[in-house]
């Protein structure tokens, strides 16, 4: 067994032990990366080679110095007596839209690819607080604007360790690419509509977000401020546990972190589902999405293959002691995507309107006569297609004249969705659940190149996670097995605020409900061709 | 509401957008807009009524959970020197900006 086959939750328990040192581990997952991950995306990448097209490219800056002195300084304090972290010499990734001072944070944009952040996001000192070895910064969609990671400026964007012909997802398609690929033992992602959890469906890895408000957004780059929630991603859900305990609480840094205490969620794995009222919704057993010929929106069942998995999860999960619920409706998260496409939008063109050239970032090198002609050729240059679709539509929805139409109207629909899980977990209604379980994805990973470009058919990849951002509750995703392509299929569980302890119990349930079976011994193909 | 953006509509929010594009890059963009107008109009089929109040996030701040306010007291950057070093222009710590147009007004 190598060691960069233990959890986290291992690694740092055989570190503080001396069993290993920081230093060893770190070296381990250097190798790894030097094995898998191929050149990082860069903005000036030229063509792309058969070898790039085998490879990961989960990094944009990888920052191995700086990782040898965290490790090298766990291990002189382990050896001093002190301490340690709970994530002592743990290698991490970071999604880079936190902010990591000193160190370039791109954003995966041109916009921002001078910018050395002055300060650190409130997460990742926290990560870093706690023992964690940073290993670099991971690609994304730019500014976290996609569902494939295909719009990266920084190029070859992040393949799928289990097929490198398909995307990982996104937006956070680095983090969950570099966990499923061994090369950190867990990643700090973000999600403002599905862009933890969709990756780590896509990727066969898990993926949490928390309730909007447990952990800080302080230092990072903002989309969705409404939505944003930064979040784990990790290989098992113990590691979820581990690392969410780490970066939870609140912050007089971030108004909107909320101030309550952080449970021991590690002591909520245990607890099993006995009693636990878990709900099934046929609202999550169709799809929705545009027809190629009219643009026009269909519905219709879910593939089999999908929805097998989470049936079969609920028939574990029963056999385990929980007592499933069905028929649950959520009538009006069929409005999940339409509200995003609104919601989001207004909220990624206010945040997004700072990038001018002025304070920092980037500024075009053409001549310009005047200021306003400074901002046009720099924001054309610096900002990419997905960027500009977004503060677009974000301006034209919030205009005086459409703005109730579309955004106010958007806020009530909102509300209804919320509404909708209000019901579902009212512990006087008639459900009275305790959680629900959900697809994560209406398909596997699909093939780079497929849908890339056509941002209404890209953004129904997240049908099934949006619903939980609009209404704030926490949602993690797991694998559940394997499709008939062995593309990893998630499994999503879905919570009232602040029940993550619930989600642990559920999870941590399934996983050892699986733990022995077939598919939990395969690999992806990157490991496997590897010979790792 | 079946409304489309235009070529003008999306000219003028193009330059309020501050942004520039050729031809071929204004009208892949302005397509995909409104196929996304499209799926936006989706809405128009929910059961809303006048009592549905406005959600501005899902969760709901309690007395328990709202963070208590920062006491409103000045503090001084620790490090200007790094923050004005991200700026592509800098003179004597001020940001310095290119002409900026003036418009007479009638």
């Amino acid at each position: 067994m190598s060691l960069l086959d233990y959890s986290a939750y291992e690694i740092a328990e055989k570190i503080q032990r001396g069993e290993l040192s920081a230093v060893e581990v770190l070296e381990a997952a250097l190798a790894r990366i030097a094995a898998v991950d191929g050149r990082p995306g860069t903005l000036d990448y030229g063509e792309l080679t058969p070898e790039d097209q085998s490879k990961v490219h989960a990094f944009i800056t990888l920052t191995a110095d700086r990782a040898r002195q965290q490790a090298e300084s766990v291990d002189m304090r382990r050896k001093a007596g002190e301490k340690l972290g709970p994530l002592a010499g743990v290698p991490i990734t970071i999604k880079d839209i936190f902010c990591l001072k000193g160190v370039r944070s791109t954003a995966a944009s041109r916009i921002l690819s001078n910018f050395e952040a002055p300060y650190t996001a409130t997460p990742v000192e926290r990560l870093e607080a706690a023992g964690a070895v940073t290993l670099g910064k991971v690609n994304l969609d730019e500014f976290t604007y996609g569902s494939s990671s295909e719009s990266s400026a920084y190029q070859p964007s992040t393949r799928n360790p289990w097929d490198p012909s398909r995307v990982p997802g996104g937006s956070s398609g680095g983090s969950a690419a570099a966990v499923a690929a061994g090369e950190g033992w867990l990643s700090l992602g973000t999600d403002t509509g599905g862009s933890i959890r969709q990756p780590a469906a896509f990727c066969g890895v898990v993926g949490l977000k928390p309730t909007y408000g447990r952990v800080s957004r302080y230092g990072l780059i903002a989309f969705g401020s409404s939505l944003d929630c930064p979040g784990p991603v990790a290989r098992d859900v113990r590691d979820a546990a581990l690392m969410l305990s780490v970066i939870a609480g609140s912050d007089p840094r971030d108004s909107t972190a909320a101030n309550l205490p952080v449970p021991d969620y590690l002591a909520s794995l245990d607890r099993g589902v006995k009693g636990l009222r878990i709900g099934l919704s046929p609202d999550f057993m169709r799809i929705a999405f545009p027809d190629p010929e009219t643009g026009e929106i269909v519905t219709e069942n879910l593939a089999n293959e999908i929805c097998d998995v989470t049936l079969r999860a609920a028939d574990l999960l029963a056999a385990e002691g929980a007592e499933i619920v069905e028929h649950v409706p959520l009538p009006n998260i069929a409005f999940g995507i339409p509200v995003y496409f609104v919601i989001s939008r207004v909220e990624a063109s206010s945040n997004l309107h700072r990038f001018d050239g002025v304070k920092y970032g980037y500024r075009t090198d053409e001549d310009y006569s005047d200021l306003h002609e400074m901002y046009r050729k720099t924001r054309a240059e610096g900002f990419g297609p997905e960027p500009k679709l977004r503060i677009l539509m974000g301006m034209y929805v919030s205009a005086a004249q459409y703005s109730e139409h579309y955004y106010q109207r958007a806020l009530k629909v909102r509300s209804m969705i919320r509404a909708d899980f209000n019901a579902a977990f009212d512990p006087q209604g008639p459900y009275r659940l305790d959680a629900l379980l959900a697809p994560t994805t209406p398909t596997p990973a699909f093939k780079m190149g497929d849908i890339y470009g056509d941002s209404v058919l890209m953004q129904y990849a997240d049908q099934f996670t949006v619903p939980a951002n609009h209404a704030g509750v926490p949602a993690i995703s797991l694998p559940g097995g394997l499709s008939s392509e062995a593309l990893p299929i998630g499994l999503q569980i879905i919570a009232p605020d602040f029940a993550e302890p619930t989600l642990f119990r559920a999870g941590y349930a399934f996983e050892q409900a699986t733990a022995n079976e077939a598919w939990r011994q395969a690999k992806p193909r990157v490991l496997v061709e590897a010979g790792l | 509401m079946t409304e489309e953006i235009s070529q003008a509509l999306f000219a003028k929010m193009v330059g309020l957008a501050a942004f520039a594009f050729d031809p071929e890059e204004a009208e892949y963009l302005r397509g995909e807009l409104n196929n996304q107008l499209k799926a936006i109009h989706q809405l128009e089929r929910a059961a809303l009524d006048q009592e549905v109040p406005l959600a501005s996030r899902g969760v709901t701040y309690t007395p328990e959970s709202r963070p208590p306010l920062r006491p409103d007291i000045w503090e001084a950057c620790e490090n200007p020197e790094e923050i004005l070093a991200q700026a592509p222009h800098v003179e004597e710590g001020y940001l310095v900006v290119p002409d900026i147009p003036h418009t007479e007004l009638e």
